[in-house]
């Protein structure tokens, strides 16, 4: 086994014992990113000189017999995640040359437990896309079948996973985009509740509904991740003061008699894919015989989600991107006298077709005369979702279903039908307007061997259900241990 | 009523953004399609539905009045594509 290939858990193992060092973790995964990212295209920056000198110094935590479960381990995290010091771009030419003055508090926290931070992955401009096309900057791959997509927006984050090219990666949910992606790249991904991790330093697509949480090579690590990154900060008002749990611990426990619910408007979706279908029922039926009860429940409001969202999340990024003007950062464009001649210049220049679509439908939404009509309609609709979902809790434990209707797609297949993609969210963007957490992990695989995702839906502040469910999955399964040939 | 060329021009301009003008046509039809996909929340009944505007479980979030440390002028204008004597440069603003 080479050194990239290990999973946290067991370079941890490794680094305890001494029997490895972190710099020669770290050596080896910037030795596979020179070797695989020219094919695959995960990252936009690569932080070796420092992520070597973050490695010895790891080294000397760890000879002194302290540190923690992540001392040491190479970690990569999506550019919208700001790094003092190292430029954060968010995959916008307008944020191209931005070098933040601060850290994220996940920065800090990681930093903290002793991580080690080779770059900086690529994504859909301001997290908006499903795919990565939408990166200012390239395209990035389907390390299983270069030529597809990866997912987005943090598509960067789960072929840098899949590929082995960092140990565990960080992204960011605003309505699947750290699940579906993962469950494109066949890697473990898990949107924590609103409010578990701090947004402090996420650069802000919709304020309402962005999450960052981890993507991992397996259940073990997301629990680790997880919880190096959780918690209360007095910097992000809407971060939740409640005591972060040993999410390892969850871990150790059977799933007996768990309820599962199922989903009837998802698995009676026109547009999922019969394979995709497939693997979901026969994860379902591995969690049967395993011990748990399923019971089908209903979410009514499902079939508005898309709608709903397709105008909450434009009406807040039109709002948080009006703060792109070329005065206090970022791009500016325009020798001119007239300083809205200058903002628009630069946003125009700056943004690309995605973010400006998404400004206009949002800005459309919430003028004049139409704020009733769109974004009011849409709050209230949201709050139905919530309420289809406390519903359903009274009768499960976790929700299971799809993340996706399909597997990854050709890169440039659906880029010109953007109704199309939204559709794509609607497994997944239920969970970010109702705040509770979502998780992918692997479950199969189509004929042609592009993965396929379980996802696990639970109730806020259940992060712990969700890993013990998604870890006894896993351990029962070996989706996880397949790699894509490289 | 379907989002006219105009509709868009306005919004465009409402978000300080000069639309190319080879896209504008496409952008017209994309959102007439996007907007006609959203007017299905129509069929929702939402009468005294209260709205969500965040999932947070907390209303307020306060502190203490202290004061706490903060970016310094030099690292907050490090990013400022025009800066002087502590101050982001714009062009002028009042003729």
């Amino acid at each position: 086994m080479q050194l990239y290939e290990l999973t946290v858990g067991q370079a941890g193992k490794l680094l305890r014992r001494r029997e490895v060092s972190a710099t020669q973790i770290t050596r080896a995964v910037l030795e596979r990113i020179e070797t695989c990212d020219p094919r695959i295209g995960a990252y936009l920056a690569v932080t070796a000189d420092l992520a070597l000198a973050q490695a010895e110094a790891a080294d000397q935590v760890l000879a002194r017999g302290e540190g923690g479960p992540l001392t040491g381990i190479p970690i990569a995290v999506k550019d919208l995640i700001c790094t003092a010091g190292v430029a954060t771009t968010c995959g916008s030419r307008i944020l191209e040359h931005f070098i933040p003055p601060y850290d994220a508090t996940v920065m800090r926290m990681l930093a903290d437990a002793g991580a080690v931070m080779v770059g900086k992955l690529n994504m859909d401009e301001f997290a908006m896309g499903s795919t990565c096309e939408h990166s200012a900057f390239k395209p990035t791959h389907n390390p299983w079948r270069p030529g597809l997509i990866p997912g987005g927006s943090s598509g960067g984050s789960a072929a840098a996973v899949s590929a082995d090219m960092c140990l565990a990666a960080l992204g960011s949910d605003t309505g699947g985009s750290i699940r579906q992606p993962a469950a494109h790249c066949g890697v473990v991904g898990l949107k924590p509740t609103y409010g578990r991790v701090s947004r402090y330093g996420l650069v802000a697509f919709a304020s309402s509904l962005d999450q960052i949480g981890p993507l991992t090579k397996d259940v073990a690590d997301c629990a680790l991740v997880l919880g190096a990154i959780a918690g209360h900060d007095p910097a992000d008002s809407t971060s939740v003061p409640r005591e972060v749990p040993d999410y390892t611990a969850f871990l150790e426990t059977g799933i007996e008699g768990m309820r599962l619910g199922l989903p009837r408007e998802y698995y009676t979706l026109e547009g999922l894919d019969e394979e995709v279908a497939a693997a979901v029922r026969a994860a379902v039926a591995k969690l049967k015989e395993m011990g748990a009860t399923t019971v089908e429940v209903s979410l009514p409001h499902s079939a508005y989600a898309v709608a709903a969202y397709y105008i909450i999340a434009p009406a807040e990024a039109s709002s948080n991107l009006a703060r792109y003007d070329g005065v206090k950062y970022g791009l500016r464009k325009g020798d001119t006298d007239s300083l809205v001649e200058m903002y628009r210049q630069t946003r125009s220049a700056g943004f690309g077709a995605e973010v400006q679509r998404r400004i206009l439908i949002g800005t459309y939404c919430l003028s004049a005369g139409y704020y009733d009509a769109y974004y009011r309609k849409a709050s209230q609709v949201r709050t139905l979702i919530g309420r289809d979902f406390d519903a359903a809790f009274a009768h499960c434990d976790a929700i299971v279903a799809p993340v996706t209707p399909t597997a990854a797609f050709a890169i440039g297949e659906k880029i010109d039908d953007p109704l199309q993609m939204y559709l794509s969210d609607i497994f997944t963007l239920s969970a970010n307007m109702a705040g509770i957490p979502g998780m992918s992990v692997p479950c199969g695989f189509t004929a042609d061997g592009r993965p396929i995702g379980l996802q696990l839906l639970g109730r806020r502040f259940d992060e712990g259900t969700l890993l013990r469910l998604a870890y006894n999955f896993e351990q029962a399964t070996d989706f996880h241990r397949r790699k894509p040939a490289l | 009523m379907p989002i006219t060329r105009q509709d868009v021009l306005h919004v465009a301009d409402l978000a300080r953004l000069d639309l190319d003008p080879a896209s504008i046509d496409a952008h017209v039809a994309q959102m007439a399609e996007i907007l006609a996909y959203v007017a299905k929340l129509d069929e929702v009944d939402t009468t005294g539905v209260p709205l969500t505007s965040h999932a947070s479980e907390r209303t307020n979030a306060f502190r203490e009045d202290e004061e706490q440390p903060g970016l310094s002028p030099e690292r907050a204008l490090s990013n400022a594509p025009g800066s002087e004597a502590q101050q982001f440069v714009v062009p002028k603003i009042v003729g």
